[in-house]
């Protein structure tokens, strides 16, 4: 028998049922829950009387639309307010566990779930959104899903399914210092495209991705729906034990141990066949900075603008030239020479206790630019206390950042974080997309590091430049 | 419950969307995702490219020009519908009167949001798009017949283009299917899953 990859194998041990010509029905270990894509699919529930199947494998919190500024305050957002009262009023009608506003382990979704233990290897893990991918580091099958099937989930613990295809991609090498798991993710979207991962499940291997942190990991398996992926993941080893290891939901004691066994069986076979792959190579790396208004529109931090004659495909011409107008760029401009005036460092792309560490390391004894407003949002209540406890919030108040409550903030400024028309931001979340961090706002994705460097000089330089202290 | 209008066929006016990698952020901006309800969400439709931030309508944006007034079918460009996971693009798309996409390619998870809301989504190779949007362009009130039980396209010459469509989902379309209620059929096999769950895949508590 041939080998198989961790997909495959997470896939064939969820299955409850299957028929020819028809998708499959899997099961649901973990459903994550948050206010925004949720509250139609309880409505749903309550009109057709309809339970929750398993509210003891259903977790809720609220990240989306919420304030980052003072917890104490009410959200003064009506609206928003009533969303958040209305997942509170859901939770407790259906006996959900629930983490409101208030709770010492409130967070982004995605950071809490692995934070907390909630995220283990092998498992199925569905959210109503689409960075739910993010739980796939630990070599979980996870993916979003629509509100729909929030609610179908919700009745049945199960989910239809056509089984997507495997896609390897490797990154071979020794990355460079000063390259990081985000440049390596905008390099391979940069490569496959926005869409070169649809209907594919990838899983990340190879020399670079087996060293990297189980952040890291993270960061890239964030990011796998920018490259249109169903899901993306990367089979567990002893750094993905090591972080499980006590934390709170995890199997703990003899159940670790066994659990241990079966995380090792689930991994990757070494003649495991995959549909399709793509190789990277990370010496030739450099940090990543978009220009567009894509993921995929990114270029290396020596690169210039591009211009749209520099593409073929007359699609693909049109709509550089329509990023280029929404973005005010030449073509030919430096990105280095491209001057900013805001600043986020946040999101479930970027914002665990590493990414801060990491930025504060940048920015410890130094200013922001004047002119320059820059920002952290920790990802999760505990990663703030844990940085509050290094005094990173004291190096990032001294240098001039603000330092918020945890949310999703300006990742997609459901809430008061946006940005002002015609405001330029260096971002260390996962989309650029036109009005995304506020009407006619202008943003470029890059990593914690990138992003610390900008705010001091207000506009991107190449970090590889600088002492970077270890 | 997920409350399906049932699709057999459309015929109406055609609006072209000449766009690549269209996101679900442009369907419909953040600032609608608080509403905690389903419907109503038409008026927002491309919000940002159908309006000027003063509210009033851009004039070159396609859905503003009267010969697409009323338009059922919309036809854009690959990848439409990537990025959020929001439903409430889906939602936006046939509020506002939209029953069919057609294009290149789509992205999954708008895929499946489309189909549970009894909209469309049909696959075309490059050149019939292209076709379609050159008579979208060239006459006005261009529309198309689309008829699921055939798996037909019908342009007002009668020229005809034949599509693929997953058989379950077309199933699905054609009657309307309530999902949960198709699940709960295989009840007895959810529960057997179910007894059978190694403790080490729960929650510890």
């Amino acid at each position: 028998m041939t080998g198989r990859t961790i997909f495959d194998k997470v896939w064939d041990s969820h299955v409850v049922h299957e028929e020819p010509g028809r998708p499959t029905l899997i099961w649901i270990d973990r459903h994550l829950v948050h206010e925004v894509t949720s509250p139609q699919a309880f409505d749903g529930l309550r009109l057709a009387s309809r339970r929750v199947r398993r509210p003891d494998l259903t977790f809720a919190t609220v990240d989306h639309s919420i304030p980052t500024t003072d917890r104490s305050l009410p959200i003064q957002d009506p609206i928003a307010a009533k969303q958040v009262e209305v997942l509170g009023n859901n939770c407790r009608e259906f006996e959900i566990t629930y983490h409101d506003l208030k709770h010492p382990q409130q967070g982004i979704v995605h950071v809490i779930g692995p934070e907390l233990g909630l995220t283990l290897p092998g498992l199925t893990i569905v959210c109503g959104d689409s960075h739910t991918s993010t739980h796939g580091a630990f070599g979980a099958l996870a993916f979003g899903i629509g509100t729909s099937e929030v609610e179908h989930v919700l009745a049945t613990q199960c989910l239809w399914m056509e089984k997507p295809r495997n896609l390897e991609i490797r990154v071979d090498g020794k990355r460079p210092r000063g390259v990081t798991a985000k440049d390596i993710i905008l390099s391979i979207i940069g490569k496959i495209g926005t869409s070169g991962g649809t209907g594919s499940v990838i899983e990340y291997r190879g020399e670079v991705v087996s060293t990297l942190s189980m952040p890291e990991r993270m960061t890239i398996c964030n990011m796998s729906i920018e490259g249109g992926a169903r899901a993306g993941l990367i089979s567990p080893d002893e750094t993905t034990f090591r972080f499980i290891e006590g934390r709170q939901y995890a199997p703990k004691g003899e159940a670790f141990e066994k659990a241990k066994e079966y995380w090792r069986e689930i991994a990757t076979d070494d003649d495991a066949k995959f549909d399709r792959g793509v190789q990277f190579n990370a010496n030739k790396m450099a940090p990543q900075v978009t220009w567009g208004t894509t993921p995929a529109m990114v270029t290396d931090i020596t690169g210039n603008v591009p211009a749209p004659n520099d593409f073929d495909d007359p699609n693909t011409r049109k709509a550089v030239a329509r990023a280029l107008e929404y973005m005010a760029l030449e073509p030919g401009t430096s990105i280095q020479s491209i001057k900013l005036d805001r600043i986020f460092i946040g999101s479930c792309t970027n914002s665990r206790l590493e990414d801060l560490i990491a930025a504060s390391k940048i920015v410890k004894g130094k200013k922001v630019a004047s002119g320059v407003k820059a920002m952290v949002v920790p990802g999760s209540q505990i990663v703030k206390y844990q940085a509050e406890k290094q005094g990173l919030d004291r190096i990032f108040k001294d240098a001039g950042f603000e330092w918020r409550e945890a949310g999703c903030s300006m990742c997609l400024g459901m809430n008061p974080d946006i940005l002002a028309p015609g405001e330029r931001c260096a971002s260390t979340s996962n989309r650029n997309f036109e009005g995304r961090q506020g009407r006619e706002g202008r943003s470029h994705l890059v990593s914690p590091i990138m992003a610390a460097a900008a705010a001091l000089t207000g506009h991107f330089v190449d970090i590889r430049d600088w002492d970077i202290p270890e | 419950m997920i409350t399906m209008e049932p699709f057999k066929r459309v015929n109406g006016i055609v609006a072209p969307l000449d766009r690549v990698n269209v996101d679900t952020d442009q369907i419909i901006p953040k600032q609608f995702l608080k509403l905690v309800q389903r419907t109503g969400f038409g008026q927002y439709l491309f919000f940002d490219w159908r309006f000027y931030p003063d509210g009033k309508p851009r004039p070159n944006f396609v859905l503003n020009e009267p010969r697409y007034e009323g338009a059922k079918i919309l036809i854009t460009r690959a990848n439409f519908g990537c990025g959020s996971s929001r439903e409430h693009a889906a939602w936006s798309l046939l509020d506002y009167g939209f029953r069919a996409i057609l294009a290149p390619s789509f992205a999954d998870i708008f895929y499946n949001n489309c189909f549970k809301n009894g909209i469309l989504l049909v696959t075309l190779d490059e050149a019939t798009i292209e076709k379609y949007f050159d008579q979208a362009a060239k006459r006005a009130g261009f529309s198309l017949e689309i008829d699921l039980t055939l798996q037909t396209i019908r342009d007002p010459d009668g020229s005809v283009v034949r599509f693929n469509i997953d058989p379950f989902r077309k199933k699905a379309l054609l009657e309307g299917l309530d999902d949960i209620e198709l699940t709960l059929k295989h009840e007895e096999k959810i529960r057997k899953y179910e007894e059978k769950l190694q403790p080490i895949r729960l929650i510890q508590k």
